[in-house]
């Protein structure tokens, strides 16, 4: 369940809590994001939207242990990342955290294989765990025939669901996905949707997405609104998104 | 190697640049390669030395001669073992030269025919070789000096010398049949002596005995050990050393330079993806090592075409430039050495693209792209 009123302590898996964050330019104090409260549930789906410059992408770097906040906790499954080292930090990102970004954002020079494959190249897996764990993650994105093919042989829509797979491939606990229809047409932008949702449904998966486009964002459990760095508006229930809002 | 993958990817992401930076890896270690070899050409004759053999020359210069009359004088002092007398054209002592120079290989069975012979003679095998003669070829030497005119000889055997850095390139002949020949005013007088020691401990007393015993005389002498006459023959030409070195050093600086400049053009083209790979979980030490990993195994590479062109090449340059400089040996130590160099020229070049991507801060990345 989605709230953005809590301030105590939860059982959520992440907790944010009085979440401030500052950017300083030309001598001049920007306040981003202002007090922020948020639980999201494992299983939640949570679209942010909001205007340009409302703090949406901050929130999800601050989520993403991308950034640290200028005040307030974050934490996740019961880690609060927002006091970590920056190499600590780097770990928990490899283990907790899958990001789909709005570029798709693939390495071009290496194969769809390749570049899902990155994330495990951390790991301790051997050179066959690390192909299996691709190869389902290639099936579950539908792109099981396309492993050795370079970014540049695929399409936009194609090419997202690869950095969805390379998002997955690791099993984190969270997605943030960033704009991840913003440069697809809306045949495409629906086909990586309807993977999302399945993520979320079948496979359930936390993800939390950032979108100005209204027809995604109905396909989350919940939209918040970010207006000058404020949570303002919750809509949508997790049960009228399970009955399957289409875009 | 699990990265492997990735560092070759990214190698190759640019072919024409990657091809221009092993080229130029490739041309400064084959530069480097051939500098090297001709520092040791001219300075490696010190390492050559014997320390059982001393060099007598005339006080004046080694151009002008010394008295033949000195060997005895010069055999006779204390720790002498035997003396051989040489001069520029190749006219020596057949007596002893053999003995003097062990490490310069005559079969008995030509040394026997080439004493017998008066117009006999010896030829390195280098020399034998750049002029394709062989054992009993009559050679014809014309010549404006001693009187100009022709010489002939008989060739009659070949030397090699025991280690691939000695000098292959000489030509002796017998010292009776150079007396024959030669006008008036150059008989009795040879070039240089060379003193075999019985022990180079008395290399400092015999050298300075026989300086003494000819003070004041017309031909005054200047002897030393055959280390310290190398060393000084190389700084006749200036200093050698030195300019190798500076030559070297701007084309090691230059390198650094340009595949410095290409890393870190190849890294900033590359910012967004090293965002990626730091937010899905890449550690700084990885990213630094992916940068550096890139950089030195193009100059592992580059290193590697180049000192194998080197040392193709170096048998080709070495015959050309024979009779002008001895052998050309590229040793193991100067490949290890040329190796070196470019790992470290890599390592250089890489290390502050590298760090740049270290510190990359990855909002700030996703910022710019």
């Amino acid at each position: 369940m989605v709230s953005v009123n809590t301030n105590g302590k939860s059982d959520a898996l992440i907790q944010v809590r009085g979440l401030d964050k500052t950017y300083r330019r030309g001598g001049e104090d920007i306040d981003v994001l202002q007090g922020l409260n948020l639980d999201v549930d494992k299983g939640d789906f949570v679209a942010f939207m909001g205007p340009s410059g409302s703090g949406k992408t901050t929130l999800l770097n601050l989520l993403g242990g991308l950034d640290v906040p200028s005040r307030g906790t974050v934490s996740v499954a019961g880690d609060e990342i927002t006091h970590m080292s920056s190499g600590k930090l780097t770990d928990w990102r490899a283990r907790h955290v899958g990001f789909v970004f709005q570029m798709f954002n693939l390495v071009p020079v290496l194969t769809a294989y390749q570049n899902i494959e990155l994330p495990l190249l951390l790991t301790r897996l051997s050179r066959s765990q690390r192909r299996e764990h691709v190869e389902t993650a290639l099936a579950i994105v539908g792109l099981p025939d396309r492993a050795s093919h370079y970014p540049r042989q695929l399409s936009g829509g194609q090419e997202q669901r690869v950095a969805i797979a390379r998002a997955i491939v690791s099993d984190p606990t969270f997605l943030l996905c960033d704009e991840p229809t913003g440069d697809l047409d809306r045949k495409s932008a629906d086909e990586v949707m309807a993977l999302i949702q399945e993520l979320v449904s079948k496979h359930n998966k936390t993800v939390l997405m950032v979108t100005h486009d209204p027809l995604v964002a109905a396909r989350a459990h919940v939209v918040l609104h970010l207006e000058k760095g404020v949570l303002v508006e919750a809509s949508k229930s997790r049960e009228s998104a399970a009955a399957g809002g289409g875009a | 190697m699990k990265f492997a993958g990735i560092i070759f990817a990214n190698l190759l992401r640019k072919k024409v640049r990657l091809l221009l930076t092993l080229g130029s890896f490739a041309v400064a270690l084959f530069l480097f390669a051939f500098l090297a070899v001709v520092r040791y050409a001219f300075t490696g004759g010190a390492d050559l030395a014997d320390a059982h053999r001393l060099v007598t020359i005339n006080r004046t210069s080694i151009i002008q001669p010394i008295p033949l009359s000195y060997r005895d004088k010069i055999l006779g002092i204390p720790g002498v073992r035997r003396v051989t007398h040489d001069n520029w054209f190749g006219g020596m002592d057949p007596e002893n030269q053999r003995e003097v120079y062990p490490e310069l290989i005559v079969p008995d069975d030509q040394w026997n025919v080439f004493l017998k012979d008066r117009q006999g003679a010896i030829a390195g095998a280098a020399t034998a070789k750049r002029f394709g003669w062989k054992i009993g070829d009559r050679i014809p030497i014309k010549t404006t000096i001693y009187g100009g005119g022709a010489w002939e000889f008989n060739l009659d055997g070949i030397y090699h010398g025991k280690r691939p850095q000695d000098d292959e390139t000489q030509f002796w002949f017998q010292w009776d049949y150079f007396e024959e020949k030669v006008p008036d005013r150059f008989k009795g007088l040879i070039g240089w002596y060379t003193v075999q020691l019985d022990s180079p401990d008395s290399a400092v007393r015999v050298a300075k005995t026989i300086d003494q015993d000819f003070l004041n005389s017309p031909y005054e002498t200047k002897t030393e050990t055959e280390s310290a006459f190398a060393q000084g023959w190389v700084k006749q030409f200036g200093n050698i050393e030195f300019l190798i070195l500076v030559i070297g050093s701007v084309v090691f600086f230059t390198l650094l330079l340009v595949t410095g400049n290409t890393m870190a053009i190849s890294v900033r083209e590359r910012t967004g993806e090293l965002a990626i790979l730091k937010a899905i979980g890449f550690k700084d030490g990885s990213i630094l090592f992916l940068v550096l990993a890139e950089a030195l195994t193009i100059a592992l590479f580059g290193g590697i075409l180049g000192l194998g062109l080197a040392e193709l090449a170096m048998p080709v340059l070495s015959n050309a430039l024979s009779g002008m400089l001895p052998n050309l040996i590229l040793s193991k130590t100067m490949l290890a050495a040329g190796l070196g160099f470019a790992v470290f020229v890599g390592a250089c070049s890489g290390v502050l693209p590298g760090i740049g991507a270290m510190r990359l801060r990855v909002v700030e990345a996703f910022r710019r792209i």
